[in-house]
């Protein structure tokens, strides 16, 4: 093994799992604010992916510029979303509920963009995306780097969103308890919609990058989904500071296990770090609790 | 036309007028869906084709095609429920050998023939199972064109180092050892060996490492568009182009792969197969002109996969019309007797195993929008490879 694979492993790590960090943490937030695990939230960044890849197309705009037209659309479709199908799951079983009801809007979109852009594989294609640019003797993709500069600026921006801002303390409040801050007066109902639709949102950014990164149909969601989900758990549930330490030190342990080891080993060694951090701390690295109390 | 004539021959033990039932479980969505789509294609094409010829003894056919998701247990459904509830009288096989084994032990439970052509892996064979027929070519001796073509180069364009690298598919992973074995005994130094799980959605750490390794060769283990496209782009990233770069799956998928990769960038891309748009066989000319009539484009836009399902089609409607009907264990015996067969892909001859002895390995190129026979060396339709391969193209 050379220092260089092992060089590139950790930036790697660092740069890819960012991008990560950007499609997990409206999985948490979502799952924070309303007890719902969006088994769609892998479908929605690859719905994410076709946007930007759809306009680039038809109309020549570059993908990242495209954003601006991306994220509202997927807040659009994550508000009628919630609106449509989230909102009606109420009682007890309801976050078991919310895995069948997700599952079916995953399959509903998958159809859909099946029939739409058929199954065979596209990519999303900039000068950037094949490029790169030699620093202290390591080449750095530049599709890479401004994805991580994007992830930076957008969690940021959420972060200024969820801690600098009247509507955060909200959030945050329902975080904490939904019950609670319903009796001081917040609409909780209404955050939840909005957080679905931040949370939908932001997958955007996350499949424009998935989608320049990787050749993608609609059924790439199901890889991601079960990647997302791991994150989230072992960042701990709600936690958006958990999604982007988990992001960042999943990808880059696998990265760095396949190039020391083997990449066969890199998955189940995740996963041997997932069972031991549960068994330490079952409600992950930065869980609060074990369990909501609605 | 490339389809058995049996308009006017008996009624194969089905009532007048009835239509003869085809049960199918294809991947339509999942990991394979565009392999599995593009199976639906050959196999309609061939039913199409046949039912313009009078179908199947007279009896016209009928596709009943269930989605299996790329599921190896809702395969194992999907046969069930084909056979047991909806009686069809005879099946075809799923997509990937992955889900073939399943598949066929299936249909061995009730008896029945187990034709199909995605199912060439050592795996398929090792079953042991007596019902089983790949129309296709085994996989394991895929890559042999390839590496005899690369040891026999003048040792000064004889490239020295290779580096072999894999998805721990049973279609891929048996492949590259019998490559690495024949380069190893030219003097092709390997300079590793990397299997990764086929569940990787991030291939950039695997394939930085295969481009830090610097190998003048590149023997990938690829079922897909992604993965090959993912390596590619990987490669040009770490400004890295080894001279000759093939992959057992992805670049044999005409149109998508150039949609995906880029077509300047996919000159020099090899595969290894059986079959392409551009073959002499004159059964494949016939269905080439067909799918294009219904479906557009060029023979090169054609996915392989579609030419193994009608390859498939054509060998059981000759097996039918050897035996003069749909009794399955009539049908085994007839595929195990040594007969030789024809299809698209070309000859056909089953061993005791159900792999297919007759058909030859070849490898084809991507040069320019192209896609080109360029071994075994010697063959009248082969044409020179592109070699070294071009620089990256972006």
């Amino acid at each position: 093994m050379s220092g260089s694979a092992l060089t590139y492993a950790i930036v790697d790590g660092v740069l890819t799992g960012s991008v990560y960090a950007l499609m997990a943490t409206g999985l948490t937030l979502i799952f924070g604010v309303m007890d719902i695990i969006n088994i769609a939230q892998g479908m929605f960044v690859v719905l994410g992916a076709y946007l930007s890849y759809a306009i680039q197309i038809h109309w020549g705009i570059d993908p990242f510029v495209g954003l601006f037209i991306t994220i509202p659309i997927l807040f659009v479709v994550g508000i009628v979303v919630e609106r449509a199908f989230m909102s009606r799951l109420k009682g007890p079983e309801k976050t078991a509920m919310s895995i069948l009801v997700t599952y079916a809007v995953s399959l509903l979109i998958e159809g859909s963009l099946n029939m739409i852009f058929s199954v065979n594989d596209v990519q999303i294609n900039a000068w950037y995306v094949n490029q790169s640019f030699k620093l202290f003797g390591v080449y750095f993709a530049y599709i890479y780097v401004f994805g991580f500069f994007m992830a930076v600026v957008l969690l940021a921006a959420l972060w200024v969103l969820l801690y600098r801002t009247r509507f955060g303390a909200s959030v945050r409040a329902s975080l904490a308890d939904q019950t609670a801050a319903a009796l001081i007066g917040i609409n909780v109902r209404r955050i939840a919609t909005i957080c679905f639709g931040i949370g939908t949102a932001v997958t955007a950014a996350g499949g424009m990058v998935f989608g320049a990164t990787n050749a993608f149909n609609a059924s790439s969601s199901y890889d991601l989904i079960s990647r997302l989900l791991t994150i989230i758990v072992l960042g701990g549930m709600g936690s958006l500071g958990g999604a982007l330490v988990a992001s960042i030190g999943m990808v880059m342990l696998e990265d760095v296990v396949g190039v020391i080891w083997s990449p066969i080993w890199s998955t189940m060694t995740f996963f041997i770090v997932l069972v031991a951090v549960l068994s330490l701390r079952p409600q992950g690295l930065f869980g609060k609790q074990l369990a909501r109390t609605a | 036309m490339a389809v058995a004539s049996t308009a006017g021959a008996s009624s194969g033990g089905l009532a007048k007028g009835a239509p003869v039932n085809i049960g199918i479980s294809l991947s339509l969505s999942g990991d394979f869906s565009a392999d599995g789509q593009a199976f639906q294609r050959g196999y309609q094409l061939w039913a199409k084709e046949q039912n313009a010829h009078g179908g199947l003894l007279g009896h016209k056919i009928n596709l009943i095609i269930k989605s299996d998701a790329s599921s190896p247990t809702q395969v194992v459904t999907n046969y069930q429920d084909l056979i047991g509830q909806s009686h069809v009288q005879l099946v075809f096989g799923p997509f990937s050998s992955l889900l073939t084994v399943p598949a066929a032990q299936t249909a061995e439970r009730f008896g029945y023939a187990m034709v199909e052509g995605a199912g060439g892996a050592p795996s398929v064979f090792q079953a042991h199972l007596s019902n089983v027929f790949d129309v296709s070519l085994p996989v394991a001796n895929d890559l042999m064109p390839f590496a005899n073509w690369v040891s026999s180069l003048p040792k000064a364009q004889r490239p020295t180092t290779a580096y072999y690298v894999t998805s721990n598919d049973p279609f891929t992973e048996p492949q590259l050892p019998v490559a690495q074995k024949i380069m190893s005994k030219a003097g092709i130094k390997s300079l590793g060996f990397t299997v990764f799980p086929a569940e990787v959605t991030d291939y950039t750490s695997i394939a930085d490492k295969v481009a830090a390794a610097k190998a003048q060769v590149v023997v990938l283990g690829s079922v897909d568009v992604p993965t090959v496209s993912a390596f590619m782009q990987a490669f040009e990233q770490a400004h890295y182009n080894p001279k000759a770069f093939i992959a057992t799956g992805g670049p044999d998928q005409g149109a998508a792969f150039l949609k995906a990769v880029g077509a300047k960038n996919a000159s020099g891309m090899m595969v290894p197969n059986a079959w392409y748009g551009g073959s002499a066989n004159p059964l494949s000319k016939a269905m080439v002109a067909a799918y294009i009539k219904q479906y557009g484009g060029t023979p090169a836009d054609i996915n392989s996969d579609v030419a193994e399902a009608y390859s498939v089609g054509e060998v059981m409607a000759q097996a039918v019309k050897a035996t003069g009907g749909f009794n399955n264990a009539k049908i085994i015996a007839y595929l195990h007797s040594g007969a030789v067969l024809s299809s698209v892909q070309g000859p056909v001859k089953f061993n005791k195993l159900g792999e297919n002895v007759d058909p030859t390995a070849f490898t084809f190129q991507w040069q320019g929008t192209n896609f080109v026979q360029v071994n075994p060396v010697g063959d009248p339709n082969s044409v020179k490879v592109l070699y070294p391969k071009p620089a990256w193209k972006s």
